[in-house]
């Protein structure tokens, strides 16, 4: 076994365990983190694959903050896991349903002729100052450039469409232009008058 | 001894790679433990008082002291809180902020790790921080921390993207991920250092950097007016030291980085300065320069938490989403525009 398999079996093996606590955890909270774990261990494989910029983007986007806004509504939402967990054999026939059509889908694809071992073997060693980068970016200008554009203009969309779904203005919410405040200059709050200085009544001042 | 099947090339390798990582871990620890000392002295001077003068010439044990004190405390683990994340907080708070420290270079040969992708590695780990602080103020069970953890994660998260486009910036200047050709990129004198063509981005970058550290005047995480110490409130003794620690070495971190890509790195600041017969090895480009700069970044962090009050939390937000994120988007696109212009040379 060489140093690579060793790695590749030490990873997936936290990949599996961390993968089968997400959906056995108890606390919502753990099961969230342990799919943080999931992603950095993932991470980890497409590292051994040369894959050096998808792995860095995997934890930069999905560790980094998808997760984290993720967490951020896990802890604040009280979560009964017991009510949820009620439903279970009503969904198991729609879930395994779905299930047994991911499994041949993989297989499909992963066992087939245009997939396999012998057409996409392993990557093989590169010089050091390869960018894996530098070559997907090219990629993705050059040939790839129309189903980029596409891709990235589905996702502008679908963010539209999101925040037009969510966004309630609120009537009653006071809130601050600050651009008003900048605006501000100190004759608009404070008027300075002159006054006469005041004599005391009985004529003089510092006798007391 | 090859019959037993031990690859003494690989235990070498790995062997000195831990002597290295020491090299570097090291003093980055003294240098978070003197940051400390300056902190309080810079801070006192700013305020007209003298600042710690008693342990040690100066005060300069003062750090020592204060260490010594915190590892010689007893950790409270609260007995409502999640025991195995309690302690994993500070813990993944400070493996980001040391792990980062691999792809640094010092000088162009004094480096790590020189890999590629340096630049997305840096932020990749540095995104990694904020767990151990939404860790350790969920794990505490206790308001006050759950409030600072909920606050320093919105921030991060707001400003590293401002962060992120302003690192694109750079990149499109260097052309390079690779933090040693970012700096070399710069070389020639001080005006061509990214800062003059970069100008917007160094500025969004380094007030970004204040933010990310959750230092004053964005500290809201442990404003001690409203949450006490924010996220970290229930810990106590060593597990408090390693926040501590881990604040100040992510505060080093920026600045080194600042420097690396906006201040030309080791670059010294005029080219002559190499040329000096006897004096270049130390006044030409060298890990001196680099020293100075970064010191110097850390002085203005420690400026600005002396000078600034605390910000409110929604015009943080607002500074992070309405004003950095629209200013690096359009410094992006100009800088962008120029490099296809007969300009182009003063982009790189």
């Amino acid at each position: 076994m060489t140093y690579t398999t060793a790695i590749f079996y030490f990873f997936a093996a936290i990949l599996v365990f961390a993968g089968l606590r997400v959906i056995t955890a108890r606390n919502p909270v753990h099961a969230a983190l342990y799919l943080v774990l999931a992603f950095f261990t993932a991470a980890g494989l497409w590292m051994l694959l040369e894959a050096e910029f998808l792995a860095i983007v995997l934890v930069l986007v999905y560790v980094g903050a998808v997760m984290v806004l993720f967490l951020f509504v896990v802890m604040m939402l009280d979560i009964n896991l017991d009510k949820l967990r009620e439903g279970f054999w009503n969904y198991l026939p729609l879930a395994g349903f779905v299930s047994v059509l991911l499994v041949i889908e993989m297989t499909l694809i992963l066992g087939g002729r245009h997939f396999g071992l012998e057409v996409m073997g392993a990557p093989g060693p590169r010089p050091a100052d390869y960018s894996n980068t530098k070559e997907l970016g090219r990629f993705l200008y050059t040939d790839y450039v129309y189903a980029f554009e596409l891709a990235a203009v589905i996702l502008l969309v679908a963010i539209v469409a999101a925040i037009a779904l969510t966004l309630r203005r609120r009537k009653d919410s006071k809130f601050i232009d600050p651009a008003e405040q900048v605006k501000v200059k100190r004759n608009d709050r404070l008027r300075i008058i002159r006054m006469p200085a005041a004599k005391k009544p009985d004529g003089g001042e510092g006798r007391a | 001894m090859q019959g037993a099947g031990v690859d003494w090339a690989v235990i070498q390798s790995v062997a000195w790679t831990l002597v290295k990582i020491m090299a570097v871990v090291g003093p980055l620890m003294l240098a978070v433990a003197y940051l400390t000392y300056a902190e309080r002295k810079v801070i006192g001077w700013m305020q007209v008082r003298i600042g710690p003068n008693r342990v040690g010439p100066f005060g300069l044990l003062q750090p020592i002291a204060d260490g010594l004190k915190l590892l010689m405390k007893e950790i409270i683990i609260p007995s409502g809180a999640n025991r195995g994340l309690f302690v994993l907080g500070p813990i993944l708070a400070i493996a980001p902020a040391l792990a980062a420290w691999a792809v640094i270079p010092f000088t162009d040969t004094l480096v790590l790790a020189n890999i590629n992708a340096g630049l997305l590695y840096v932020m990749a780990i540095t995104s990694m921080g904020v767990y151990g602080v939404i860790i350790a103020g969920w794990a505490s069970n206790s308001k006050y921390a759950f409030l600072g953890a909920m606050r320093s994660a919105a921030q991060i998260v707001s400003y590293e993207i401002a962060m992120g486009f302003a690192l694109v910036g750079v990149l499109m200047a260097a052309q390079s991920l690779n933090l040693v050709d970012i700096v070399r990129g710069q070389s020639g004198g001080i005006h061509q250092w990214y800062l003059w063509p970069l100008f917007p981005l160094f500025i969004v970058y380094l007030i970004s950097g204040v933010a990310e550290t959750n230092r004053a005047p964005f500290d809201v995480a442990e404003g001690e007016s409203e949450i006490v110490a924010g996220f970290h409130v229930e810990y106590s003794g060593m597990a408090f030291a390693v926040f501590f620690l881990a604040e100040y070495a992510n505060m080093i971190l920026v600045a080194a980085l600042t420097t690396l890509m906006f201040l030309g790195g080791w670059l010294a600041p005029l080219p002559f300065l190499n040329d000096i017969p006897g004096l270049g090895w130390l006044l030409g480009d060298g890990m001196l320069w680099w020293l100075l700069k970064t010191a110097f970044i850390l002085f203005l962090f420690l400026w600005f938490r002396a000078t600034f009050p605390r910000y409110r939390y929604d015009q943080i937000m607002r500074l992070g989403w309405k004003v950095f994120i629209p200013i690096t988007l359009v410094w992006i696109v100009l800088v962008g525009a120029m490099m296809q212009t007969p300009l182009g040379h003063l982009f790189h």
